[in-house]
């Protein structure tokens, strides 16, 4: 691997991925959708839960559900974010064989398309946070936070996330346009079966295994942890594991998608060569 | 090892294409290439001419790593395409025609910096290169205008710069003045020519269906049609095959159901072709002798068709093709239209 051109990729990717994100013709306007559409997202939840539970805001589920959510916003952004990069320079731009041909890594380019969606993420779960502890009254104190943890657990959830974007940027190489929600639809899918919501009992006992080789399941979970620690250990999914032990099997499973994620990008890379597939273009 | 810049040995495609869903297990094979042999030398400007959907792009899209071969292989700028597309990447750039790319939120200049940094060029050489292959194709004046606020002309202009920026080994050309007008077909065909006298180791393919395109433009000329290189030649060449012909174009009054097959059935009648034009018809023959022309005016006169203009005229690239295929290169076209991409 040669490493400027994989920097290269990587830098001017990101600033790429910046440009059509940001470049909206209103910054205010860009301002408003970057903080009110999660908060509606989130206000959707709390509504929901309000009504489910008769507003029991103080039970430790709530803290659970919210904390859950707010950090799932992450999963949408960086899988959409890196995989999205195909379908817009395929289809809108015209201009994926032009990036193909030029002497780039490609994987590296479609993971700093995905930077700019994880900086907007970022903001997003600021927000949720601030207005949960502002208004909801969501036990987390700045200063009882486990802050190695925490960055250690967020560091790794990206990369993880980052690789899931990448095996599914590689399939979007190979299928058709109607694919071109995949991000948001693998996101929204996994929604249900990594414990972002609600703990895996929940789930009928066939569908829990799901839950339990995703490695965004043990993200979640740290996170809560580290945030606000024995609220979430009064959930059952994986009160028996100490932390040490979520973060190894986070590190085993991302490093299984990394793994994963190289494989599928060769294959879907040959076979997109092999069936003409890169200069596509789908009539809409 | 010879240094060719562009080397392909039997080189086919084949594309299966799945029929519709009633006809599922149907699985057409359609021969985009077959059995290619091309060698182009380093500082050549080499043509491919043939009509659509004779298999240019395909052959471009091998050549610049984006397409894997069926069969054969193919080697640009001394590497093999299949086996060394991260050798061959560095080397080359391409830019279609006929299609608006780029990222229209961005203004001229960062597209085109953008993708010379995605090359690893040095930044401030990449802006000076910039404004100065703007200026040869009369686009400096935009170089701050953002991309989708251009017309297509001009973002074809655009792309065609980008092409240039980075300085290929080998440069590819798809159809480089498709859709453009006669003004700025004439700036890029001006952009080719000294970015080639520039440095005599630069070699550039374009693929055209413009016969002045090639004639004019190119060291050397294949003329290709359905998948197959038919001759390759320098355009003087490959009109010197013709020369001893004699080539005649006549316009007449309405055909009365004159064929060109009942022209070509006359022993000394090469190739005639037949085009309706308003009132009356255009013929276009290649005759063995001149003496020929004499059967051809009885055979209009028996079908009571009154010639109204003759000239005899040098021979074209046209001819060649006419020669080489027996139809006209737009008479291809028109029965090729329905099934082209
Ligand atoms: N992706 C594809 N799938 C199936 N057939 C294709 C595809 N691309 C091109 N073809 C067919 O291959 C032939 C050659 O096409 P092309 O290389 O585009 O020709 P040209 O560039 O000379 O017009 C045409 O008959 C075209 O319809
Ligand atoms: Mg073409």
């Amino acid at each position: 691997m040669n490493r400027s051109e994989t920097t290269r990729s990587f830098t001017m990717a990101t600033w790429l991925g910046w440009q059509v994100e940001s470049n909206w013709t209103d910054p205010f306007l860009f301002a408003i959708y970057v903080i009110i559409k999660p908060l509606a997202s989130a206000a959707i939840l709390v509504v929901m839960y309000s009504i489910i539970t008769g507003g029991a805001y103080n039970s430790p589920l709530f803290p659970y559900i919210y904390l859950g959510n707010a950090f799932y916003t992450y999963v949408g952004a960086v899988m959409a974010g890196v995989s999205w990069a195909v379908i817009d320079d395929r289809e809108h731009y015209k201009t994926l064989k032009y990036m193909y041909i030029a002497p780039i890594n490609i994987p590296f380019y479609w993971l700093g398309r995905g930077v700019s969606r994880f900086l907007i993420g970022t903001v997003a779960v600021i927000v949720i946070l601030t207005a949960g502890v502002l208004f909801l009254h969501v036990p987390l104190d700045l200063t009882q936070v486990n802050w190695g943890l925490f960055l250690v657990s967020l560091l790794l959830g990206v990369t993880m996330l980052a690789m899931m974007g990448l095996i599914l940027a590689s399939i979007t190489l190979m299928v058709a346009h109607h694919f071109f929600l995949i991000g948001e639809a693998v996101a929204g899918a996994l929604y249900l079966f990594s414990g972002a919501i609600f703990p895996l009992e929940v789930l009928p006992a066939w569908l829990r295994p799901v839950g339990y080789v995703m490695p965004i399941t043990y993200w979640l979970e740290l996170m809560r942890r580290s945030l606000i620690g024995e609220v979430a250990q009064a959930f059952p999914t994986l009160a028996q594991y100490s932390n040490l032990q979520l973060l190894g099997i986070l590190l085993g499973l991302t490093v299984v998608f990394a793994v994963i994620s190289v494989f599928t990008f060769r294959w879907c890379d040959y076979r997109a060569r092999e069936l003409g597939l890169i200069d596509r273009v789908s009539n809409y | 090892m010879t240094d060719f810049a562009i080397e392909t040995k039997d080189l086919s495609r084949i594309y299966k294409i799945r029929g519709n869903k009633k006809e599922k297990q149907i699985r057409k094979e359609l021969v985009a290439l077959e059995n290619v042999n091309l060698t182009v030398e380093r500082g050549e400007l080499f043509g491919l001419l043939g009509p659509n959907g004779a298999g240019k792009t395909t052959l471009i899209k091998i050549l610049t790593t984006l397409l894997a071969p069926t069969s054969g292989w193919a080697r640009v700028a001394g590497y093999d395409v299949t086996q060394h597309p991260n050798l061959v990447r560095p080397r080359i750039n391409m830019v279609s025609g006929g299609e608006s790319s780029g990222y229209g939120l961005l203004t001229v200049r960062e597209n085109l910096w953008m993708f010379s940094q995605f090359y690893g060029m040095p930044s401030k050489e990449a802006n000076q290169r910039i404004v100065e292959l703007l200026k040869m194709v009369g686009l400096e004046d935009r170089i701050h205008t953002k991309s989708s606020d251009l017309s297509t002309g001009l973002r074809q202009k655009m792309n065609i710069v980008r092409g240039f920026l980075t300085d290929p080994e080998v440069l590819f050309l798809d159809e480089p003045t498709l859709g453009l007008d006669v003004g700025a077909a004439r700036d890029v065909r001006k952009l080719i020519r000294s970015w080639l006298d520039a440095d005599k180791s630069r070699t550039l393919l374009l693929t055209t269906h413009y016969m002045v395109e090639a004639e004019e433009l190119c060291d050397r000329v294949a003329i290709i049609n359905k998948g197959r290189v038919l001759a390759c030649d320098t355009p003087a060449n490959l009109k010197r095959n013709l020369q001893r012909d004699a080539i005649f174009e006549i316009e007449t009054s309405p055909l009365n159901g004159l064929t060109s097959q009942i022209l070509q059935d006359q022993p000394e009648v090469k190739k005639a072709a037949l085009t309706d034009i308003e009132g009356g018809a255009r013929l276009e023959l290649i005759l063995k002798e001149e003496s020929a022309l004499a059967s051809v005016i009885n055979i209009l006169t028996q079908k009571d068709v009154k010639v109204r203009r003759l000239t005899k005229r040098e021979p074209t690239l046209e001819d060649v093709f006419m020669d080489l295929v027996g139809q006209k290169m737009e008479d291809v076209e028109k029965e090729e239209a329905p099934h082209a991409v």
